[in-house]
């Protein structure tokens, strides 16, 4: 870690420079709605390392992003609201800290992009405008000074002609392009850790594959970690070192890379493998997962995932609902007959 | 009669660019299809595969006539549907159905899903007396796996999955030959997906349907169809079976496209023949001369701006590619 970094945290009373830059532990949030209580996230936790590319992988609804919001300070207050849980940077908990301090960890320190850029992006003012703004506030910088750090960016995350296109609007660049100025804004602090909300989700394949390698590079040239939220399985075999899979609402396996693959523990993870269409193998049986994801005013009892599980008992539609059982020293999943579930690979 | 259900001869789709709000004039057009050339065959799936803006879903629409074309015909069962009759062109139309990506938006809210499937009697009355038009709808309910009694419901009481089968049951209500997908299940799910890629080859079987899927997802396209039409910038670069396109490209594009595809193995990380494209796709307004391509490929030569490269079998491979040095690259390593 750069000395830079150092001094920056030492203004934070607590941090420890040694502990984990990110750590969820057990977080809890709700929309109280008209319809009830959503229980959109309900006790989810991980780690993530320096360095590390954490994926969280979930279907549409799964809370996904409510937990990114969540650790970014975004969320939707009211109706949302975190209910229980904490949020560790480098050992201090974000959700006990005053507002301003708060504020300051979540500018320098974690930085988020999104699926849509243009809705991140204002607008009105040139991107180099938006850019050099962040200098400015942050860090202080003069104008001149910053319009420079500006290109620089621009150049960093290989925009041709960042010189001039520095003065262009959001609107004229393509959109592979405005999601490269979205992760320069992003990386303009210098994070030690970066969200990135289904990045490439919009894009064609061929602009995905230039994006993910770019945020590859930036994040082995800084040791950033990343947390990689996406439904993609393809881009999180490419990419992630482990894996968070999600179902309304909690982790319901956690593993590394390889090991969810080869060999599921859960039957969710295990159906999604087998539900998806592969490049590289002609002719095979999609085996869909039947049924729908459950409305989260209304979470079934037990294992959530119980009414669409092949492998489900009597125990399974009995609350308390399966907890993270440990597979193996490096791995959990969240079913009473994971054993089963692995071994029948 | 021969079993090519759809040709098209040189299909032509240019939108006009006009400036001026009282006085029009066009300063030129977006060549958003231009000269495409394909066979449907009785009980085949043709995949169509491109980029964002590549023209798929104005061919879509050309082939349903939705749009009118620029040039170039249309053939519907063998009859060039610009030189038909009103009713036989209507009728050609009748057998042709679109089924469109967005289940959120492709369903009037306000209509039950009973009028949303029943409406193409409307359209064509003389297909089903009103009295059996109910029992057809609630058989076209059952036939794509929702509950016939749910027929008063509205779209917005129905998941995107269902919605999506509720498109579909529309399209066969006509009993069409034919059936059109544009990009039928990119809204959805992966699990969701599945279900509904399951019932699109059931319907296939049991109703001997011909299908056209138009997907920006090579895996989805691999897994439904038997033939492959990759299209760049307006134009088909690239045609051929499922084996031939997957297992044997020769356009640098459709290498390119394929290499890019991340697989879900983490064992394969770092072992495939990726080729990261640089730049961006050209405005299908001003095209580049010659070969579309060739601002983007690093096998481009002088040749490449001064001849457009046909569409034509130039080597071993035996399967059709818009590319002057057309040749085989195995970018996929197929696992079984
Ligand atoms: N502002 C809000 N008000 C009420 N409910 C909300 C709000 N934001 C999110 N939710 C609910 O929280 C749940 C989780 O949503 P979230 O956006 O995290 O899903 P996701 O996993 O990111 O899905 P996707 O893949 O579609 O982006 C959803 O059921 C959603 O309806
Ligand atoms: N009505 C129209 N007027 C003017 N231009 C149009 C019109 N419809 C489509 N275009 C243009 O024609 C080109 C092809 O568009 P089309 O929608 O067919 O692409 P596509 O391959 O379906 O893309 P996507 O994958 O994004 O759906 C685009 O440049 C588009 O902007
Ligand atoms: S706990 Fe029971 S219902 Fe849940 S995933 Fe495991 S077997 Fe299925
Ligand atoms: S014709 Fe030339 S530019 Fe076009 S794909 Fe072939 S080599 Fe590339
Ligand atoms: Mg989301
Ligand atoms: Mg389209």
């Amino acid at each position: 870690m750069s000395t830079d970094v150092n001094v920056k945290m030492e203004a934070l009373a607590g941090v420890d420079p040694d502990a984990l830059p990110l750590q969820v532990k057990d977080l809890h949030v709700e929309f109280r709605t008209r319809n009830g209580i959503a229980h959109a996230v309900n006790g989810v936790s991980f780690d993530l390392r320096a360095g590390e590319t954490r994926a969280i992988l979930g279907e549409s609804g799964c809370g996904k992003s409510v937990t990114a919001q969540a650790i970014m300070g975004i969320l939707d207050t009211p109706p949302g609201f975190i209910t229980g849980g904490e949020i560790l940077y480098r050992g201090v908990d974000l959700l006990k800290l005053p507002e301003s301090e708060r504020r300051k960890v979540r500018a320098n320190r974690i930085a988020m992009i999104f699926q849509d850029a243009l809705s991140a992006l204002n607008p009105v003012f040139t991107v180099g405008f938006q850019l050099a703004e962040l200098f400015r506030k942050h860090r202080g910088m003069s104008r001149q000074d910053a319009k420079a750090r500006a290109v620089e960016l621009l150049d960093l995350v290989k925009i041709p002609a960042a010189k001039q296109r520095v003065n262009d609007y959001p609107h004229q660049f393509s959109g592979g392009m405005r999601q490269r100025v979205m992760i320069a804004m992003a990386l303009a602090l210098d994070p030690e850790v970066l969200i990135a909300d289904e990045p490439t989700t919009a894009l064609d394949v061929t602009v995905q594959a230039q994006i993910m390698a770019l945020l590859a590079e930036l994040q082995r040239e800084r040791n950033m970690g990343l947390v990689l939220i996406t439904h993609d399985m393809g881009v999180v075999a490419d990419v992630a070192d482990r894996i968070s899979v999600m179902y309304a609402g909690r982790v319901i396996e956690e593993a590394g890379v390889n090991d969810i693959y080869a060999s599921p523990a859960h039957p969710y993870t295990k159906g999604l493998l087998e539900s998806i269409p592969r490049l590289d193998l002609k002719g095979h049986e999609l085996s869909a997962i039947k049924g729908l994801p459950p409305m989260l005013t209304n979470i079934p009892p037990g294992c959530a995932f119980n009414p669409r599980c092949g492998y489900a008992q009597e125990v399974c539609r009995k609350d308390p609902a399966p907890p993270l059982y440990q597979v193996s020293p490096s791995r959990t999943a969240a079913c009473h007959f994971w054993k089963e579930v692995k071994g029948d690979e | 009669m021969s079993d090519v259900v759809l040709e098209t001869r040189d299909l032509v789709k240019h939108f006009p660019l006009t400036r001026g709000i009282v006085f029009k004039k066009q300063y030129g057009a977006v060549q958003a299809v231009d000269g495409v050339n394909l066979q449907l065959r009785r009980g085949e799936t043709l995949g169509i595969v491109g980029e964002s803006g590549c023209g798929k879903s104005t061919l879509a629409r050309l082939l349903v006539g939705l749009e009118t074309p620029t040039s170039g015909d249309l053939f519907v069962q063998g009859k060039n549907m610009s030189n038909v009759g009103a009713e036989e062109r209507r009728r050609g139309r009748r057998n042709i159905q679109l089924v469109m990506q967005d289940p959120y938006t492709s369903l009037n809210p306000r209509m039950t899903v009973g009028d949303i499937i029943g409406e193409p009697f409307e359209v064509h009355p003389d297909v089903l007396p009103k009295g059996k038009r109910r029992a057809r709808v609630q058989e076209l309910l059952d036939l794509v796996g929702l509950n016939p009694d749910h027929i008063t419901r509205y779209p917005h009481q129905f998941s995107g999955g269902q919605r999506q089968r509720i498109g579909i049951a529309r399209a066969l209500a006509l009993n069409p030959e034919i059936i059109l997908c544009d990009e039928p299940v990119s809204a959805l799910d992966v699990s969701i997906q599945a279900q509904v890629i399951n019932l699109l080859e059931k319907l296939q079987k049991e109703l001997g349907l011909s299908y056209i899927f138009i997907a920006h997802d090579l895996s989805v396209v691999r897994h439904i169809a038997d033939r492959v039409a990759v299209m760049y910038l307006g134009k088909i670069i690239e045609i051929g079976t499922e084996d031939e396109i997957y297992d044997n490209p020769t356009h640098p594009y459709t290498q390119a496209l394929l290499s890019a595809v991340p697989v879900p193995d983490p064992k394969l990380r770092g072992h495939r023949d990726q080729i990261v494209l640089t730049g961006d796709v050209p405005s299908p307004a001003n095209p580049p001369s010659g070969c579309r391509f060739r601002t983007r490929c690093w096998k481009a030569q002088d040749i490449c701006a001064e001849q457009v490269p046909l569409l034509e079998v130039r080597d071993s491979s035996g399967h059709p590619s818009a590319c002057h040095f057309a040749e085989v690259r195995d970018v996929v390593h197929a696992s079984e």
